[in-house]
C-alpha cells in the first residue's frame, strides 16, 4: 500500500515534467493549473506514504536512506506549494517535478527498503532533529531549483540567445529573491534542527553525522553571510546554491552509512 | 440576414487617404444612424483607427448593404469611394472582423490595441442603439475569438519593437521597475522614446546627461526626470540601474575598465545597458562584467526580429482557428437564413470576397 501509494506520486511528477516540457516544445505553455494538481496530488501521495510508513515503523519514517529521500523530496514538493503560487513562479514546478521524480526513481529503484517496526520507544527530540533536518533540506533543494533557473535565465540575458522558455522564466530578481529566502528559511529550520539535537544532547553520540549537519549548516552559513554583506552578486548565489545541495546529496550516501547503523 | 464589411485600411491605402475618409469618434452614433436610414440596413457599427476606417452593416441584402455606405460615403467625400475601398460580403466580411480583432491584420502582426479599438467602436454603436441581434453576436464573438488566439497561440508573444524590447528586457531583470534608476547619456529621439516606455512602467527616477545642458533639461522635463552636466554622470552611475546610451560621441563614453570598479562595489546590484548610439557609447566589453547586462541596437532588433518570426509562424494556426469559428458563425447565421428559406451553402458559396 506504501509503496503504491509512492509509485504513484513518482508518476504524478513525471506527468507534471512530461507536460511542461510538451507544453514548452510545442511552444503553447501557459501558466496551467494541470501541472500545479500533478504536483499537488504528487505530494499527497507522498504525505499518504509518509504517514502509512510512520504507523508501519512506529516513529517519524526516517529511519533509512530510503525513507530520507522521499521525507526530502515532500519537503521540496511543500515548499514548492507554498512558496510556488506565492511568487508566480509558475515553471518552479516544473523545475521541481524532475528532481521529485528522480529522488523518488532512486529510492525505489536503487536503494533497499527494509521497513523495521522500532524494538525502542521513539525519542521524541530526537525525531524532532531529524524531522526539522531534513525539511530544512527540502528547503535547500528548491533552493537549488531556483538557482538552476536564476542560472537558465541570466545565461540567455546574458549571450543575447534568446529561446522560448525565456518568456516563461520569471525575472532573475524574483528568482534571486526566492533563492535567498529558502536559503533563509532552511537555514533557520537547521539551526532549529541542530539546536534541538545539542539540547538533547543525544546527536553527540552521532559524531560523523553531526559533524556533517554541522558543515552542512556552515556552508549555508557563509553563503547567507557572504550575500548578507553584499560581498557576493545573486549569480553566485545561485551557483552556490546548486553547488551546495549537489554537495548535500553526494554525502547523503555517509549518512545512509550511519543510517543503517542506527544513528538516526 | 447579410452581414458586411467596407472600408480601407493601411493594406489598400496610404494615410493620406486613410485620413479623408477617417471619422471622428464623436461623429460615429450620427453616421451609423445615417446608414441605418436606407433601405434593407437594421444594424451599423463604425471603426475607425489610424490604420483603417470600417463599416460593419446587417442588411437584408448584401447589394442594399453595399449602396447605402457607398452612397453615404460618395455624398461624405463629394466623390466615389475609389478602389481602395473593399467590400465584403458574407462570410468574409465575419472572417475579416476576427482577423482585425486578433491583431492578424494590424500594421504590427499581433499588436493588441486593435481589440480596445474595436470593443470601443462597438460599445459606441450599442449605446446608439444601432446595433441589434446579428451585430452584437458577431461582435461578442469576435471578442471571443481574439482571446482564443492570444491565449492559446504566441500571436502576442515577444516585443517587435527595440523599445519594446528594451523595456521587456528591463522588466526580465528587474521584475518590477518600481524601484529603478535611469539614467540617459544623450538627448535623442530613440532614447526618449526608450525612456518614455520605461518611465510609463513607473521607474523610480530619470536622470538626463547631454552635453547641451538645455536639450538635457528639455528631455528631463518631457521625462518628470532631472538634468544633469554631463561631467557629472560618472558620479551619478553608482546609483543607476538602467543606463542608455544615445551620444554622437565617436568614442565609447563608457568602457569596462571604467566600469569594472563600479561593479565591484555593487556586486548584488546588475546594470543593465541599453546602448542606442552608432558609433556605440558602451565598450561591448562590459558585457562580460558579472551583473551587467548590454544590448546594442542591433542586439534588440535581433530579438524584436525574432519575436516578429515566432508570430508569423504563429499565423497558419491562428488562421485556422478563425476560420473554425467564422464556419460555427456562418452556421448560426444560416440556422436563421434557413428559416427564411436561404440554404447555408448558398451563404458561403456567395461569399468570397
Amino acid at each position: 500500500m506504501d509503496r503504491l501509494l509512492l509509485v504513484i506520486s513518482t508518476f504524478c511528477f513525471l506527468f507534471g515534467f512530461g507536460y511542461t516540457m510538451h507544453a514548452l516544445g510545442a511552444r503553447v505553455y501557459k501558466a496551467s493549473r494541470l501541472n500545479f494538481f500533478a504536483v499537488l496530488t504528487g505530494f499527497l501521495c507522498q504525505t499518504g506514504f509518509l504517514y502509512v510508513r510512520g504507523q508501519m515503523v512506529g516513529r517519524c519514517p526516517l529511519t533509512s536512506l530510503f525513507e530520507v529521500l522521499i521525507f526530502l523530496s515532500w519537503s521540496m514538493v511543500l515548499f514548492y506549494l507554498l512558496i510556488g503560487p506565492a511568487y508566480r513562479l509558475s515553471l518552479l514546478g516544473a523545475f521541481t517535478s524532475p528532481l521529485a521524480f528522480l529522488f523518488q526513481v532512486v529510492a525505489l529503484l536503487l536503494v533497499k527498503d527494509t521497513p523495521m517496526k522500532a524494538k525502542t520507544p521513539p525519542n521524541g527530540w530526537l525525531e524532532l532533529h531529524a524531522a526539522i533536518s531534513v525539511v530544512a533540506y527540502g528547503a535547500f533543494a528548491l533552493a537549488c531549483v531556483a538557482g538552476a533557473m536564476y542560472l537558465a535565465q541570466e545565461r540567455q540575458l546574458k549571450s543575447h540567445n534568446i529561446h522560448s522558455i525565456f518568456y516563461h522564466l520569471p525575472p532573475i530578481h524574483d528568482l534571486s529573491v526566492a533563492n535567498n529566502r529558502l536559503i533563509i528559511v532552511g537555514f533557520s529550520l537547521l539551526t532549529v534542527g541542530l539546536g534541538a539535537g545539542f539540547a538533547l544532547g543525544g546527536i553527540f553520540t552521532h559524531s560523523v553525522l553531526t559533524a556533517w549537519s554541522v558543515g552542512v549548516w556552515l556552508l549555508y552559513g557563509v553563503i547567507l553571510t557572504a550575500e548578507w554583506r553584499h560581498r557576493i552578486s545573486p549569480r553566485r548565489v545561485a551557483w552556490l546554491s546548486v553547488a551546495a545541495f549537489s554537495v548535500l546529496l553526494v554525502t547523503l550516501g555517509g549518512l545512509n552509512f550511519i543510517a543503517l547503523k542506527g544513528a538516526l | 440576414m447579410e452581414i458586411l464589411c467596407l472600408g480601407l485600411s493601411h493594406h489598400t491605402a496610404p494615410v493620406d487617404l486613410r485620413e479623408k475618409f477617417a471619422i471622428r469618434e464623436a461623429e460615429a452614433p450620427a453616421v451609423a444612424s445615417q446608414l441605418l436610414a436606407a433601405a434593407g440596413v437594421s444594424e451599423a457599427v463604425v471603426l475607425s483607427t489610424c490604420n483603417r476606417v470600417e463599416f460593419y452593416v446587417a442588411a437584408e441584402q448584401a447589394p442594399q448593404g453595399f449602396a447605402a455606405v457607398n452612397e453615404f460615403l460618395t455624398a461624405r467625400l463629394a466623390e466615389p469611394p475609389g478602389a481602395a475601398f473593399f467590400q465584403l460580403p458574407t462570410p468574409a466580411a465575419i472572417r475579416h472582423l476576427f482577423r482585425v480583432v486578433s491583431g492578424l491584420d494590424s500594421m504590427v502582426l499581433g499588436e493588441t490595441e486593435i481589440l480596445g479599438q474595436v470593443k470601443k467602436a462597438y460599445a459606441t454603436a450599442s449605446e446608439g442603439r444601432t446595433t441589434a441581434k446579428h451585430l452584437n453576436k458577431l461582435f461578442q464573438r469576435a471578442f471571443n475569438v481574439a482571446k482564443d488566439v492570444r491565449t492559446n497561440t504566441n500571436i502576442t508573444r515577444g516585443a517587435v519593437s527595440v523599445g519594446s524590447v528594451a523595456v521587456e528586457l528591463a522588466e526580465k531583470i528587474f521584475g518590477r521597475l518600481k524601484t529603478c534608476h535611469v539614467m540617459i547619456l544623450g538627448a535623442g529621439e530613440t532614447s526618449e522614446l526608450t525612456a518614455g516606455a520605461l518611465s510609463a512602467r513607473g521607474v523610480r527616477s530619470i536622470f538626463v546627461a547631454n552635453r547641451s545642458y538645455d536639450r538635457a533639461a528639455a528631455l528631463a522635463e518631457k521625462l518628470k526626470g532631472k538634468a544633469i552636466h554631463f561631467e557629472e554622470w560618472p558620479r551619478e552611475i553608482h546609483e543607476v540601474d538602467i543606463l542608455i546610451g544615445s551620444t554622437s560621441a565617436p568614442h565609447h563614453v563608457l568602457t569596462a575598465a571604467e566600469l569594472a570598479p563600479i561593479m565591484r562595489s555593487r556586486p548584488d546590484r546588475p546594470l543593465y545597458c541599453i546602448d542606442l548610439a552608432v558609433p556605440r557609447d558602451i565598450e561591448p566589453a562590459v558585457n562580460d562584467l558579472e551583473g551587467v547586462y548590454l544590448y546594442d541596437i542591433d542586439a534588440l532588433r535581433a530579438i524584436a526580429e525574432q519575436s516578429m518570426g515566432v508570430r508569423r509562424q504563429e499565423l497558419v494556426i491562428c488562421e485556422q482557428m478563425i476560420e473554425r469559428h467564422a464556419l460555427e458563425f456562418g452556421e448560426w447565421l444560416a440556422g436563421g437564413r434557413a428559416q427564411a428559406g436561404v440554404r447555408y451553402s448558398e451563404v458561403v458559396s456567395g461569399g468570397q470576397g
